[in-house]
């Protein structure tokens, strides 16, 4: 008899796969049946003796965890593409095989984040709240004005899928120029987007807009920070949706809030949530949202059902649709 | 002997921005009576000051009617608005007058229609909404399906209205994901087939769109356009967006579609009137996103803006072809 737990709220669908499968192989699960994130010590007691755990992004898998599970864990399944949570060192001496949910929320993901871009370019969020609150006159003009793509330099920091897919989208918005850097050139992406290789220096200075979409590591934490900013055109939008340990929110206030960049929006941060009395709530030219990127019903929906089917055929010792290379 | 050149009298209605006010200063062509304020001219002063004017340079704030034309009197024979819409001008009576109209066409398009795309993914990904929660406390952990909404992949895009600005818009939405681009109006476009629009009567539009952009012009025919029989069409799950002018939506009509979960949710950039009174119901609803008329607000397409009409009222004081004149 093999036990799973699942932690975290799952669409019906992915019940239905599960338990279809489940059938085949007498599985019995467990589900942590709530909206809100297991407690720590729930986890650590309902990890054990399992041999398949199926988690979301605010769980830490780290040895604690694993070893309150116990030698029978053969398959840890994320509903993340990001694997930051997740101690890969502790997963990989034990002979864990893990399963996470690239691609399918690449388009959510890429949306959102130019969704986020065009909110700070064009001051949205300024503009609605004059609208509610009487501050919408009749029509002047330079009233709320904003920064146009056209005409641009959009600077990509960390070209991945979701790097690619948002020079995708911004290209017709008439572009002028892409570049990126990241740890070395990604000359067969960079070709898809024509996007020039360049030094994160050059980066800052050139660009317009700036998009982080690198992983969060050991080398990428806390590297967006008043050596880059410090760099970077006082006309300038910052936009991050990777993740918060890759900016230093300090650093970041301060270029804020004496003009050395124009606006930031953040769909990332530390810690997240973030305490509503932190200083970048007090910013017109931050905009800060909370985590939303990979949030359209159909992408959660696919990515569910991946993270169930990688599970799966984790424990059924089969290829998964998406292993994580450890 | 030297001819003293007819001094010709322009009248500005607002302080526009600086590109536009120095060209006209240093072609010294006319003199400039400006109106020199960020806030609209009163009725009374623009009945003054355009007495004996030439040329009359004005925003589409501006209603300019028989009445400003009488008060003007027979020297006015150029009208150049800082606008590519005008709704605002009476064009029967300019007609008859024999006024020649410059507008700002093209100048504006590209703004306008990232404007109109950054409304279609703030309201569709409901992004005042999660500003809201955080700063107020409703943010705690992730959450699968907290603040989810709708993708454009896979969608049904529909454009009422496939001119200049609603085909960049159709153009920016593409590489979205977006399945099938359909559009309405009076004649099929040419140009539709570079985003692969599919001219289609509005009601399939309106019964297969997961997304509505309205970006057609306000004439007697779209006037109240958007109304209830309009909303019924709809999909239960579809966002409407309006960037073209507030008066081709039925505002009560919208709000009822909207509460009573006929559509999904809508976003407005224009609405009637301007600006919208604080206590407005629509104002109050999570699902409609409402943006106070900000179109063309970028600083580079503002100036722009301002030399057209500047060059516009120039070249109509001088009798010479305009870079942009209104057919009337």
């Amino acid at each position: 008899v093999l036990v799973v737990t699942i932690t975290n709220l799952l669409w019906i669908h992915t019940f239905l796969s599960l338990c279809s499968s489940l059938f085949f192989l007498r599985v019995q699960f467990e589900l942590w049946d709530s909206d809100d994130p297991i407690p720590r010590q729930e986890l650590l007691k309902k990890v054990k003796g399992c041999d398949g755990l199926l988690c979301v992004l605010t769980e830490k898998i780290d040895a604690e965890v694993l070893n309150a599970a116990g030698p029978n864990l053969k398959v840890l399944s994320t509903m993340s593409v990001g694997f930051d949570h997740l101690s890969l060192g502790e997963l990989k001496k034990r002979g864990i095989r893990v399963g996470y949910t690239p691609e399918v929320l690449t388009d959510a993901v890429a949306e959102l984040t130019i969704a986020l871009l065009l909110a700070t370019s064009r001051r949205l969020i300024e503009a609605t709240h004059e609208a509610k609150t009487g501050g919408w006159g009749t029509w002047r003009t330079l009233w709320l004005c904003g920064y146009e793509l056209a005409d641009s330099t959009v600077g990509i920091f960390g070209l991945g899928r979701i790097g690619v897919a948002i020079a995708e989208r911004l290209k017709p918005f008439k572009v002028k120029k892409f570049i990126y850097t990241d740890v070395a050139p990604r000359p067969e992406l960079a070709a898809a987007i024509q996007a020039e290789y360049v030094s994160m220096d050059e980066l800052a200075r050139q660009s317009d807009f700036l998009a982080v979409c690198c992983a969060l590591t050991p080398e990428t934490q806390g590297i967006c920070n008043k050596n880059l900013f410090s760099k970077m055109k006082n006309t300038s939008i910052f936009i991050n949706t990777s993740r918060g340990g890759v900016v230093n929110q300090e650093d970041l206030y301060e270029a804020l809030s004496t003009g050395q960049i124009a606006g930031a929006g953040l769909d990332v941060t530390v810690p997240e949530p973030l305490p509503t009395n932190h200083p970048l709530f007090t910013l017109k030219n931050c905009v800060i949202l909370p985590h939303i990127a990979s949030a359209s019903y159909t992408t959660r929906n696919a990515m569910s059902a991946l993270a169930a089917n990688n599970l799966l055929a984790g424990l059924r010792g089969e290829p998964m649709p998406k292993e994580l290379q450890l | 002997m030297h001819f003293a050149q007819p001094v010709l009298r322009v009248f500005v209605t607002r302080r526009i921005p600086q590109e536009g006010l120095e060209l006209l200063q240093r072609a010294a062509v006319c003199t400039v009576s400006l109106w020199d304020s960020d806030e609209p001219v009163p009725r009374a002063e623009l009945l003054k000051g355009v007495e004996g004017a030439h040329g009359l340079l004005c925003l589409l704030s501006d209603r300019i009617d028989a009445e400003v034309l009488d008060a003007a009197g027979p020297n006015l024979k150029v009208i150049s608005t800082m606008s590519v819409g005008f709704d605002h001008l009476a064009i029967d009576e300019i007609k008859k007058r024999s006024i020649r109209v410059g507008y700002t066409p093209d100048v504006l398009t590209d703004a306008t229609a990232e404007l109109t795309v950054a409304l279609l993914l703030a309201t569709a990904r409901r992004l005042p909404e999660g500003i809201q929660e955080v700063k107020s406390g409703g943010w705690s952990s992730w959450k699968p399906l907290w603040l989810c909404g709708y993708g454009l992949s896979g969608s049904t895009v529909g454009v009422i209205g496939l001119g200049r600005i609603g085909l960049a818009v159709a153009r920016r939405l593409k590489p979205f994901g977006v399945k099938r681009l359909l559009y309405s109006g009076r004649q099929p476009k040419p140009q539709a087939q570079e985003v692969d629009g599919e001219y289609v009567p509005l009601d399939s539009l309106l019964c297969e769109s997961d997304f509505v952009v309205v970006s057609c012009a306000l004439s007697p025919e779209t006037q109240g356009l958007c109304d209830k029989a309009f909303f019924t069409k709809m999909k239960t799950t579809a966002v409407f967006i309006n960037t073209s002018r507030g008066a081709v939506v039925n505002q009560e009509d919208l709000y009822e579609a909207l509460t009573a979960g006929q559509i999904a949710a809508a976003g407005l950039d224009v609405t009637t009137p301007e600006p919208l009174p604080t206590d407005h119901p629509l104002l109050a609803l999570k699902n409609c996103v409402v943006l106070p008329h900000i179109g063309s607000a970028t600083y580079s397409t503002r100036g722009i803006m301002a030399k057209l009409t500047a060059n516009n009222l120039l070249a109509g004081l001088t009798g010479e072809a305009m870079p942009s004149e209104l057919k009337l």
